[in-house]
C-alpha cells in the first residue's frame, strides 16, 4: 500500500518509492533515504514531531513536513 | 637514522570514534588551535610510528560526505583540494563504524576519487558478535582498492596493526573505486578536455561546492560549462544513488548481517528516554542534578583557592622588599591570578557533564525531544545543544549552532544564546548569591543559595527562550527548513575522551580569559594606585587636616589615606564619573569599576573588586567576600552588598552583553557587525531597565 512516511505506524516497515527532490535535502540522501531502501518508523516524538527513522539502518530523525514528502509502499 | 615526517588525515562521519581513535594514536600530545580566519578547531596530534617514523595528526571535523553544507564540512574539503597545504595528508584515514558501515563508506568512496593513499579503518569491532555482523575482509579490500584495519579505539584493539599499515602507505592504491562521472558521461568528458591536468572529482567539487580552492577558479569552470543549480542538485543526488548501488554490491558480498543474533540496547533504551512523560522527566531530573551539583561540589575547591591567594598575597607583601614592584604583585598580578584559578572548578564540572551528555548520545535524544517546543519560539531542537553548552561558554555554543540547517532558527539560536548563564557569570553570582541570600535549607533539603544559582538559570533560559520568540516575529529571514539529525547508538562515555575534553577546554578557556584578566587587573592596579592632581599626591596631608579632631589609631589612619587615594585615583575618578548613572541601581562607585571592565569579560567582576579592594584595604590576608561583605555605603551607611542591590547586580549580569569575545564570534558567524551590535545594545538596556525596576522596588 503506498502512503507516505508520515503516515507509518510505529514499528511499520516500508520501501522508499520516491520524493521530490526539490523538497528533501541532499544529507537525507546521502544518509541512505533512497528509492529502494528499506525505512522504519521507530518512535515519535512525545509531540508528535519530529519522527525517529530506521532507514536503511542508519537511525535519524526528520520533521514531518519532509516526511510527507517521501512515498513508500508499506510491507510489514 | 634519518627521521621521516608524514601527515596523516582522520576523516569520518560523525559518531564514529575518531576522536577516540585520535586520543589513542595520540594521547596527550595534541594542541588545539584554529584555522586561519574561522572559528572552526583544528586538531593535530603527534604519534611516533614503526622505523622511525613520525606522524603528524590531523583531525578533522566530522562531516557525511564530501557535499559541504557547514563551514566545518568545508575545512574538510578545503584541506583535500588543496595538495600545496602544509597538512596535506601523505595517508588519509577513514574512519567508519562497523555497525553503519554502508552509510560510512559513501564518504569513503569520495575520498578514494580525490587519488589520496587512504586506509578504510573499520571501528567498533568488539561489538561485530553482539551485532551479529560478519565481514569478507579480502573481499572488501579488492573491491575497495584499499586496505582495511579493523580496530576498536575504545578497547584499544587493533592500533598497532593500524600504525604497521600506515607506515606502508606508499604502496596504497591512490585508484578510485567507482567510476562516477557515469552519471553524466557527456558533461564530464568536456571537462575532463576542458582541464586535463586536473583531477575530475576535484573539478566537480569545486563546480558543486562552495569551497576555495587556489589555482582553479570556480568561476571559470562554470562559466564554461555551465548547468543550472537545480541541475547540478540532480547530478549530486544521481551521484550519490551511483554511489550507493555501487557500495550495497559491494557489501552483498562483503557483509552478513545475523539479525537473529543482533541484540539492540539502544532501542530499548530509547523507549524511556524519548517516552512523553519519562523523557521530559528524565532530562529536567538531569538539568536539575547538573545545577545542584555544580553549585554544591565546586564550592569546597572555591573556598580553598580563594583563602589560598588571599594568603599568598599577604606572604608576598610581608616577605619581599616593599616597594611599587611587590605592590603590583601583591594586590595586582597575585589577585588577578586567583580571579581566574577560582573559576577552574566550576568550568571543569560543566565541561564534565556536557561532554558526558555528547559522549553517550543521549545528547540527539534532547535534540528529538525538544524541536517541536522549540520550533515553536523559532528555534530548532537543535538549538538545545548551544543553549545547554552556553551555561560553560557561549563562544563554543555559537560555534555549535552551525550544524543547524535553517539559517534563521541558527541566527536567533545565535543571538540568544549568551542569555544562558554562562560560566564567567558563576563567580559573579557565587559571590554575590553568598553575601546577599541566607545559607540556609528550605523543605529539609534545597539549600537556598542552590535554589537561587538554579533561578538565575532558568531565568537566562526563560529570556532566551522569550527573546526568540520576539525574533520570530520581527525576523523576516528566508529559507527552507529542514532537519536531520542522527540519533547515535548510546555508549558509555570512555573516561580518556572525557578527561581530555575537560581537559583541553578549561586549559583554553584559562589560557584564553587568563590573559585578559590578567592583563586587565595590572591595568587596574595602576589606574587605582595613580591618580592626577594633588588630591591623588598630597592624600596624607588631606587626610591627617580632616581628621586630625578625631584621634585615629596609626592603622586607621592608614586606611583612610588608603580609602581616599583609592577614590582620587584615576579608577575611582572613572567611577565616580558613572556613579550618577548606576546609583539607581544600588551600585557604588567601586562596582562601577567593576562594571566597566566587565564588558571585556564579566568574570573579571570578581578579581576587580578584588584589586580594588586590596588597594584600598590594609590586610592582605581577608578573603574576597569578607571585604566585600564588611563595605558599607557612606551615603546610605547600609552595607554595599545588601538584598536590594545585591538582586539588582545578580539581574543586571544575567542579562547585559557583557563578553567581548562572544560579540567578536557573533561577529564571525554572522559576518556583520549588525548582529553583534544588536546583542550588545539590547542586552545591556535590558539588563539596567530590569536591575533599576528590581532595586527600587525592593530597596
Amino acid at each position: 500500500m503506498q502512503t507516505t512516511i508520515h503516515s507509518l505506524k510505529k514499528g511499520e516497515k516500508a520501501i522508499i518509492m520516491e520524493f521530490d527532490l526539490d523538497a528533501v535535502p541532499l544529507k537525507l540522501l546521502e544518509m541512505g533515504c533512497l528509492p529502494g531502501n528499506i525505512v522504519e518508523l521507530l518512535q515519535i516524538a512525545p509531540l508528535g514531531d519530529p519522527l525517529y527513522l530506521d532507514i536503511n539502518g542508519s537511525h535519524l530523525a526528520i520533521r514531518i513536513e519532509t516526511a510527507k514528502e517521501i512515498i513508500v509502499d508499506i510491507i510489514s | 637514522m634519518s627521521h621521516e615526517n608524514i601527515n596523516i588525515a582522520l576523516i569520518g562521519n560523525p559518531n564514529t570514534g575518531k576522536t577516540s581513535l585520535f586520543n589513542q594514536l595520540t594521547g596527550l600530545n595534541q594542541q588545539v588551535g584554529n584555522y586561519p580566519g574561522i572559528t572552526v578547531e583544528k586538531k593535530i596530534g603527534f604519534c611516533k610510528l614503526p622505523h622511525n617514523i613520525k606522524a603528524n595528526i590531523l583531525d578533522l571535523p566530522g562531516t557525511y560526505s564530501l557535499n559541504a553544507s557547514s563551514i566545518d564540512e568545508n575545512v574538510v574539503i578545503e584541506l583535500l583540494l588543496n595538495r600545496n597545504d602544509k597538512l596535506f595528508p601523505d595517508v588519509a584515514l577513514v574512519v567508519t563504524d562497523v555497525e553503519n558501515l554502508k552509510r560510512n563508506l559513501l564518504l569513503f568512496t569520495q575520498i578514494k576519487d580525490l587519488e589520496i593513499p587512504t586506509i578504510l579503518v573499520i571501528n567498533m569491532a568488539d561489538r561485530m558478535e553482539y551485532k551479529g555482523i560478519s565481514l569478507d575482509l579480502p573481499h572488501l579490500e579488492q573491491e575497495l582498492k584499499t586496505k582495511i584495519a579493523l580496530i576498536s579505539s575504545r578497547k584499544g584493539l587493533g592500533i598497532e596493526e593500524l600504525k604497521n599499515l600506515i607506515v606502508t602507505y606508499k604502496t596504497l592504491s591512490t585508484e578510485p573505486c567507482l567510476n562516477a562521472s557515469e552519471i553524466d558521461s557527456d558533461y564530464f568528458n568536456h571537462l575532463r578536455k576542458a582541464f586535463p591536468n586536473q583531477l575530475l572529482y576535484k573539478l566537480w567539487l569545486v563546480i558543486t561546492q562552495d569551497a576555495n580552492f587556489a589555482n582553479l577558479d570556480r568561476h571559470e569552470i562554470r562559466n564554461s560549462y555551465t548547468k543550472s543549480l537545480s541541475e547540478l542538485k540532480r547530478l549530486q543526488q544521481k551521484e550519490t544513488i551511483k554511489r550507493y548501488q555501487f557500495i550495497n554490491n559491494v557489501l552483498k558480498v562483503g557483509q552478513t548481517i545475523d539479525k537473529a543474533v543482533a541484540k539492540d540496547f539502544s532501542s530499548r533504551l530509547d523507549r524511556i528516554l524519548t517516552h512523553k512523560v519519562w523523557g521530559y522527566v528524565i532530562f529536567f531530573a538531569i538539568l536539575f542534578v547538573i545545577f545542584q551539583s555544580i553549585f554544591d561540589w565546586s564550592s569546597y575547591p572555591m573556598d580553598f583557592i580563594d583563602t589560598t591567594f588571599a594568603n599568598l598575597s599577604s606572604y608576598a607583601a610581608a616577605h619581599l622588599q616593599p616597594g611599587v614592584l611587590t605592590d603590583l604583585v601583591s594586590q595586582g598580578i597575585i589577585p588577578g591570578i586567583g580571579g581566574i584559578v577560582i573559576f577552574i572548578p566550576q568550568i571543569a564540572f560543566l565541561f564534565l557533564f556536557i561532554s558526558i551528555l555528547e559522549e553517550s548520545g543521549y545528547m540527539s535524544r534532547v535534540v528529538f525531544l525538544m524541536d517541536k517546543i522549540m520550533r515553536k519560539f523559532g528555534l530548532s531542537g537543535k538549538s538545545v545543544v548551544p543553549l545547554i553548552s552556553g551555561t560553560a561558554c557561549a563562544i563554543p555554543a555559537i560555534m555549535a549552532t552551525r550544524n543547524i540547517e535553517n539559517w534563521k532558527e541558527r541566527l536567533i539560536t545565535i543571538l540568544v544564546t549568551p542569555f544562558t548563564t554562562c560560566s564567567a557569570r558563576l563567580p559573579v553570582y557565587a559571590i554575590i548569591i553568598a553575601l546577599v541570600i541566607p545559607n540556609e535549607r528550605v523543605l529539609g533539603i534545597l539549600n537556598l543559595q542552590g535554589l537561587t544559582l538554579m533561578l538565575l538559570y532558568l531565568l537566562g533560559f526563560g529570556m532566551a527562550i522569550f527573546s526568540s520568540y520576539i525574533l520570530n516575529l520581527i525576523l523576516k529571514v528566508k529559507g527552507k527548513t529542514f532537519f536531520v539529525v542522527e540519533m547515535p547508538n548510546y555508549k558509555l562515555p570512555l573516561f580518556k575522551n572525557v578527561a581530555i575534553n575537560v581537559l583541553e577546554k578549561t586549559k583554553a578557556f584559562v589560557t584564553g580569559a587568563g590573559k585578559i584578566i590578567l592583563a586587565i587587573s595590572i591595568i587596574l592596579w595602576f589606574l587605582a594606585s595613580y591618580g592626577p592632581g594633588k588630591n591623588f599626591s598630597n592624600a596624607e596631608a588631606i587626610v591627617i587636616e580632616k581628621t586630625q579632631h578625631s584621634n585615629l589609631s596609626e592603622t586607621g589612619l592608614e586606611n583612610a589615606v588608603a580609602a581616599h587615594k583609592l577614590e582620587n585615583s584615576y579608577i575611582g575618578l572613572m567611577g565616580k564619573t558613572i556613579e550618577p548613572v548606576i546609583s539607581p541601581l544600588g551600585y557604588d562607585w567601586k562596582i562601577g569599576i567593576a562594571i566597566i571592565s566587565s564588558f571585556a569579560a564579566r568574570e573579571v567582576f570578581v578579581g576587580t573588586l578584588a584589586t580594588i579592594y586590596s588597594v584600598g584595604g590594609s590586610d592582605n590576608d581577608e578573603t574576597i567576600k569578607n571585604k566585600m561583605a564588611a563595605e558599607i555605603n557612606p551615603i546610605t551607611g547600609k552595607k554595599v552588598f545588601n538584598f536590594a542591590s545585591g538582586i539588582s547586580l545578580l539581574l543586571f549580569y544575567a542579562f547585559a552583553m557583557q563578553c567581548a569575545s562572544t560579540l567578536a564570534v557573533t561577529k564571525k558567524e554572522t559576518n556583520t557587525w549588525k548582529w553583534p551590535a544588536a546583542q550588545l545594545v539590547f542586552m545591556s538596556a535590558f539588563a539596567y531597565v530590569v536591575a533599576l525596576i528590581a532595586y527600587q522596588l525592593l530597596k
